[in-house]
């Protein structure tokens, strides 16, 4: 019973909160929306089971890209207002194309509820062994069988890295940075002078 | 009881929300690659629950490669994002054509 109203109560706020992502009008609330709608989506995966994706979930969504959206949104100096003229124009065609694609989706749900849809039977290999938990099960899958896979996803994230430095990387003329060589490479002949000004005519620099 | 049919629900709801997003918000980057974010994680509410109904952790590990890739996408769009408002002024996306050179 509790099972059932907790992925009731998941759900209904995952999808209350993703409708409100996008209509929103501030994208400030926009992203905490989608923070929200994270929150609860790592909810359901609890429910049946899946901790680590749920962790994950809300260590990278809600950790790093929300918070990084959160950086931009405050960052740029933006007219939200201007932002949203086509906003009413666009919501025919977008409930039109939105209400389409449920339908077909719902149509794919029955047709596999009354069993006319036939889905492939796992083999078992993957299968969670008895007595271990979903994290070590998933690390002993990942290092083995995905090994590979898992290290070109580290390659997507380096490549992704590099990527975001070079574009927003700019080199700034009018600033005074720190020049180490010119500093060590000084003298104190060469970086201090000895006067003997004469009294009351002033030192000129 | 809740069944897989419970989840394919939510994840799809959630999917064309995303996809509504993306048409009502068609000028507004960043409101459109929050969309994006909420069909990835559309993606993975399904791969996640049919992973754990039929038993098999592969959709598990699937799910770790699209949130890999949505940190990957988020963090590319936002820096063209920046660098697109730093020469425009702008983060209105209709007159990207003009986004030469």
């Amino acid at each position: 019973m509790i099972h059932v109203i907790a992925f009731y109560l998941f759900a209904v706020m995952t999808i209350a909160s993703g409708a409100i992502t996008i209509l929103s009008r501030n994208p400030v609330h926009s992203v905490l929306w989608l923070i929200l709608a994270f929150f609860n989506a790592a909810g359901l995966m609890i429910l049946v089971g899946a901790e680590f994706i749920a962790m994950l979930l809300v260590i990278v969504y809600v950790g790093a890209v929300a918070v990084l959206f959160l950086f931009v949104v405050m960052m740029l100096d933006i007219d939200f207002a201007e932002l949203r003229a086509g906003f009413v124009k666009n919501f025919p065609l977008g409930m039109l194309v939105a209400i389409v694609l449920l339908a077909e989706m719902v149509l794919g749900i029955g047709a596999y509820k009354t069993g006319a849809l036939q889905l492939g039977a796992p083999d078992g290999t993957a299968a969670q062994p008895a007595g271990t938990s979903n994290i070590e099960a998933i690390g002993a899958l990942l290092y083995s069988r995905y090994l590979f896979l898992f290290e070109a996803a580290g390659l997507i994230l380096l490549v992704a890295m590099i990527g975001a430095i070079v574009l927003t990387h700019r080199q700034r003329g009018d600033t005074r940075g720190q020049k180490i060589s010119k500093q060590i490479s000084r003298r104190p002949d060469e970086a201090t002078v000895n006067v003997k000004p004469e009294v009351g005519k002033g030192v000129s620099l | 009881m809740i069944g897989i049919e419970h989840y394919v629900v939510v994840s799809s709801i959630l999917f064309v929300l995303g996809v509504l997003g993306i048409f009502l918000n068609r000028k507004n980057v960043i409101v459109i690659l929050m969309a994006i974010e909420l069909i990835l994680l559309a993606v993975n509410i399904n791969l996640v629950a049919f992973s754990a109904f039929l038993h098999d952790l592969t959709g598990q590990i699937f799910a770790m490669f699209v949130l890999t890739v949505a940190a990957g996408e988020a963090a590319v769009g936002l820096a063209i994002l920046v660098i697109y408002f730093r020469g425009r002024g702008t983060i209105a996306v209709d007159d990207v054509n003009r986004m030469k050179g």
